[in-house]
């Protein structure tokens, strides 16, 4: 055989520089989540009643991680991998062992040092949550354990089998999923009548009780035994059922699920619940927008805000009375009109100047661009037009006949954002068929070639602006009614970066990816200004965003739902050799056999 | 009327003359090589013809018309097509999707056809498919079946060669610029390809200028060849004239001095 043998690894003998390394990660990471506030701010959330709060899981799912990350393997070609034994466990108890170890450190500093000038979080109420509101000793006896239990844990995830690690992860995923959407389970139980199904899960003052935890944790284990992988297969015959006439169906048959869902859930969900969808479906639309320049004609687009805020403010001044300069009140649908044209010609004025720029610079200068228009809007000398700092108020709702459209009715404004949202998934998905479409695609691989391949880049990249822009700006127009006012601090550059963080999240290119990817960074987290589900997340927001990217970024750059092309692209490899030993050489040989 | 004409081209880049004093006219329904040692300019001529490199100085005449000046687009619409020495497939379209798309300049529908999904639209978009798939069987079996949708970046090499020459005649040019259409491949693919350059010529209408090093299909396809060194066309003529000319061979195996030393 030519493999090498590395199997001869002893039971016991451990990569000291590897576990300690780790270990010191686990322990540096504890440390630093601690102190930027996570753990204090979030342990108002509890998960499990009086068992666990997001705060204290924000610590606890260090070591299982670390972990998890310090016995994984290296695998090597041609060489045998050396079978996951105890050496592994240890080394991930070993982990879990330091990052308490760091946690210790940091209570006794807290208790003898004075650090709270630079560390706002250096202070007692990260100390009474470190200690249980008990003493250090007391608090060391809890961690060190916990944390060599979870190192253990995570390290011996390798060496489970398939099917219990999927029950675990199951069972993990599963109760986290019912703890953060409680707010959710809780409106759709109400709305249904059945309140005694949530009162049995979740406890009076918050999360879940003990016992349906571990009853809910079991029955989720047991999930994937029940089900074994039906339903996976379910999914996979639909996808790849060949037929034509069965892949109509099929997607008809989604279309309609989704289609009745979307429509009939939110008269069973409750105002904060649709307040939120509403939101998600404004930044939905956004995202649906970039996603046509970034993600189809590979525009990276930073001002993209810009637009969002024409839309606002066109409405705004179209419809409100008390708009300062011009304000002749007309109907929304017919500042809907103006609002196109407007989103058009910023497109344009945007675009025309900046289109020639490609890749980073195009990105710097229409971050810049974002931000002249903010201040525009901010700026004294557009004041007696615009309002400055004040915007506009008194945005009336819009009024569709028998139907009325405003902020405190969230209801109605999540249908309405629904239209805008099918109309703009319907323009992507018509575009990315058409000939605009590929040319888009075109300019995003090569654009030098796709120029000589005839294809008139500047208008086209110039069109992917005004689509976008158009899109963005009902967003914003929405808003505007939705609100009842605008403000230049409405449209911060921070909108423009939170919807690329959803789109390139969920998956560039992709619409469902987008769709994916708004309902859980926007719904979960929440959107610049707009709480989601976790509220408690409000002051964190970035830092997890930020976290979220990079992690996105290193370890799945497709994104959560990628389209089939954008897989392919950065598994170019494997899939190249695949098509090289699947058919490509080997038929050629053959032709070339023929002919000698 | 000469198709196209090019009258004392010169392209210099910081100091060096990639091209100089290059006069010459090609024919309507001509196949015409053009040879040279590496780094001869050869690709810089192709370039410069294509709107990618504006010329120091010089006139460039397709048609009747001087293309000086205009974006590579606008003369791919006058029709000038071209493919790329070092493969510039859109690498992430599919075989299909990378013909369509050449035909951009041909078409003209935009938004409100693709929203509405008008007839016009939907005719447009049949011819565009069936003429890639005329295109692409062109080459036989050999990107047509599984592999229209296939990404561009799956194929072999000499398949991604091919998908390059159907890309260019996508846009129904007048004149086709073939760089090393033949290089990396085999012999007996190389033979197919001879076959199929004068097929471009003979079935398709295309007057054809070919960069080649391969000197047996320069031979088998050209009625002219131009030999360029350091940037200067020092020979042209029929293939056996040039192959037997002096300055040629020495441009090619070096001075004899330089030989010794
Ligand atoms: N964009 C550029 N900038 C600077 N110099 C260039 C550029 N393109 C080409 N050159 C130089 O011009 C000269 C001619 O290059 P060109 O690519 O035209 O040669 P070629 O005849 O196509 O050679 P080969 O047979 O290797 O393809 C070379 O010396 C090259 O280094
Ligand atoms: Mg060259």
């Amino acid at each position: 055989m030519m493999t090498t043998n590395l199997t001869s690894k002893k039971p016991f003998e451990l990569d000291w520089k590897r576990t300690l390394f780790w270990g010191s990660v686990c322990a540096l990471s504890q440390v630093f989540i601690c102190l930027v506030g996570l753990p204090s701010e979030l342990n108002r959330r509890i998960l499990i009643e009086s068992t666990l709060s997001l705060g204290y899981l924000f610590i606890l799912w260090i070591p299982l991680v670390f972990g998890y990350v310090v016995s994984k393997m290296v695998e090597l070609e041609g060489v045998e991998n050396p079978k996951p034994g105890a050496a592994d466990l240890l080394s991930g108890a070993l982990t879990g062992l330091l990052g308490s170890l760091g946690l210790v450190l940091l209570m006794l500093g807290i208790d003898n040092l004075d650090m709270r000038d630079p560390l706002i979080n250096w202070n007692q109420k990260l100390f009474r949550l470190l200690t249980f509101e008990n003493s250090i000793s007391f608090g060391s006896l809890v961690w060190i354990p916990v944390g060599v239990g979870l190192g253990t844990i995570g390290a011996s995830l390798h060496q489970m089998s398939g099917q219990i690690r999927k029950m675990s992860a199951y069972a993990m995923f599963g109760l986290f999923s019912f703890a953060v959407l409680e707010d959710v389970i809780d409106d759709l139980s109400e709305g249904f009548r059945l309140e005694w199904l949530s009162d049995m899960i979740y406890a009076k003052k918050g999360g879940m009780t003990v016992t349906s935890a571990i009853v809910l944790a079991i029955v989720l284990a047991l999930l994937p035994l029940i089900t074994r992988g039906k339903f996976k297969k379910t999914v996979d015959r639909y996808r790849s059922d060949a037929k034509p006439e069965n892949q109509r169906r099929n997607s008809v048959v989604l279309f309609s699920t989704v289609a009745v869902l979307v429509i009939v859930l939110p008269w069973f969900l409750g105002g904060i619940i649709n307040e939120l969808l509403a939101n998600v479906g404004l930044f939905l639309l956004l995202a649906l927008g970039l996603n046509i320049v970034v993600g189809l004609a590979g525009l990276l687009d930073l001002g993209y805000v810009a637009f969002f805020a024409v839309g606002g403010y066109t409405t705004a001044v179209l419809t409100s009375p008390n708009s300062p300069w011009f304000s002749p009140e007309t109907h929304f649908g017919i500042s809907l009109l103006v609002v196109v044209v407007m989103a058009t010609l910023a497109g344009l004025l945007i675009g025309a100047p900046v289109i020639r720029m490609r890749g980073d610079y195009l990105a710097i200068v229409t971050l810049g661009f974002g931000e002249i228009i903010r201040l525009l809007f901010l700026s004294d000398w557009l004041k007696p037009y615009l309002g400055g700092s004040q915007g506009i108020t008194n945005v009336p709702a819009i009024d569709l006949g028998p139907w009325e459209v405003r902020g405190a009715d969230p209801r109605s404004v999540f249908y309405m954002v629904l239209v805008f949202c099918v109309f703009a998934i319907y323009i992507s998905w018509r575009l990315q068929g058409s000939r605009l479409g590929r040319a888009w695609m075109a300019i995003r691989e090569d654009e030098s070639v796709a120029e000589v391949m005839g294809i008139n880049t500047v208008n086209s990249k110039l069109m992917a602006f005004v689509v976008g822009a158009v899109l963005a700006a009902f967003s914003g127009a929405v808003l505007a009614a939705k609100v009842g006012s605008v403000f230049p601090k409405s449209f911060e550059i921070l909108v423009s970066i939170i919807i690329l963080v959803v789109v390139i999240v969920g998956g560039m290119g992709s619409i469902t990816g987008v769709m994916v990817g708004s309902l859980v960074l926007i719904g979960i987290l929440g959107g610049p200004r707009q709480p989601g589900l976790l509220q408690e997340f409000q002051n964190f927001k970035l830092l997890i965003y930020g976290a979220l990217l990079v992690f996105m970024m290193l370890k799945r750059p497709e994104g959560l739902v990628p389209t089939a092309r954008r897989t392919r692209e950065l598994h170019q490899e494997e899939y190249l050799q695949d098509a090289w030993l699947g058919d490509d050489e080997s038929e050629d040989r053959e032709e070339v056999g023929e002919q000698l | 009327m000469s198709l196209l004409e090019i009258h004392n081209l010169q392209v210099t880049f910081g100091g060096l003359d990639a091209l100089s004093n290059l006069d010459f006219s090609i024919e309507e329904g001509e196949i015409v090589s053009v040879i040279g040692p590496n780094g001869a300019g050869k690709t810089t001529f192709f370039n410069t013809i294509s709107g990618m490199i504006p010329p120091t100085s010089g006139e460039i005449i397709f048609n009747g018309e001087s293309v000086l000046g205009l974006d590579p687009n606008q003369i791919t619409e006058m029709g000038i097509a071209r493919t790329f020495q070092n493969v510039r497939l859109f690498p992430n379209m599919t075989v299909l999707e990378n013909v369509m798309v050449s035909q951009h300049c041909r078409t003209s529908q935009l938004v409100v056809g693709a929203l509405f999904q008008t007839k016009a639209f939907k005719q447009e978009e049949k011819e565009i498919r069936e003429r890639s798939e005329e295109i692409l069987g062109f080459f036989g079996t050999r990107l047509v079946g599984y592999r229209l949708d296939q990404p561009a970046f799956a194929l072999s090499y000499a398949n991604r060669r091919r998908l390059e020459i159907a890309r260019a005649m996508a846009t129904q040019p007048r004149l086709l610029l073939l760089d090393e259409p033949v290089a990396g491949m085999n012999p007996i693919e190389t033979t197919e390809l001879t076959g199929l350059i004068s097929k471009l010529r003979d079935e398709w209408g295309f007057t054809i200028v070919i960069i080649e090093h391969d000197m047996k299909v320069v031979r088998d396809v050209s009625d002219r060849v131009v030999v360029l060194d350091h940037g200067v066309p020092i020979a042209q003529g029929a293939y056996d004239e040039v192959s037997t000319n002096p300055n040629v061979i020495e441009a090619y195996l070096g001075r004899p001095v330089e030989a010794k030393s």
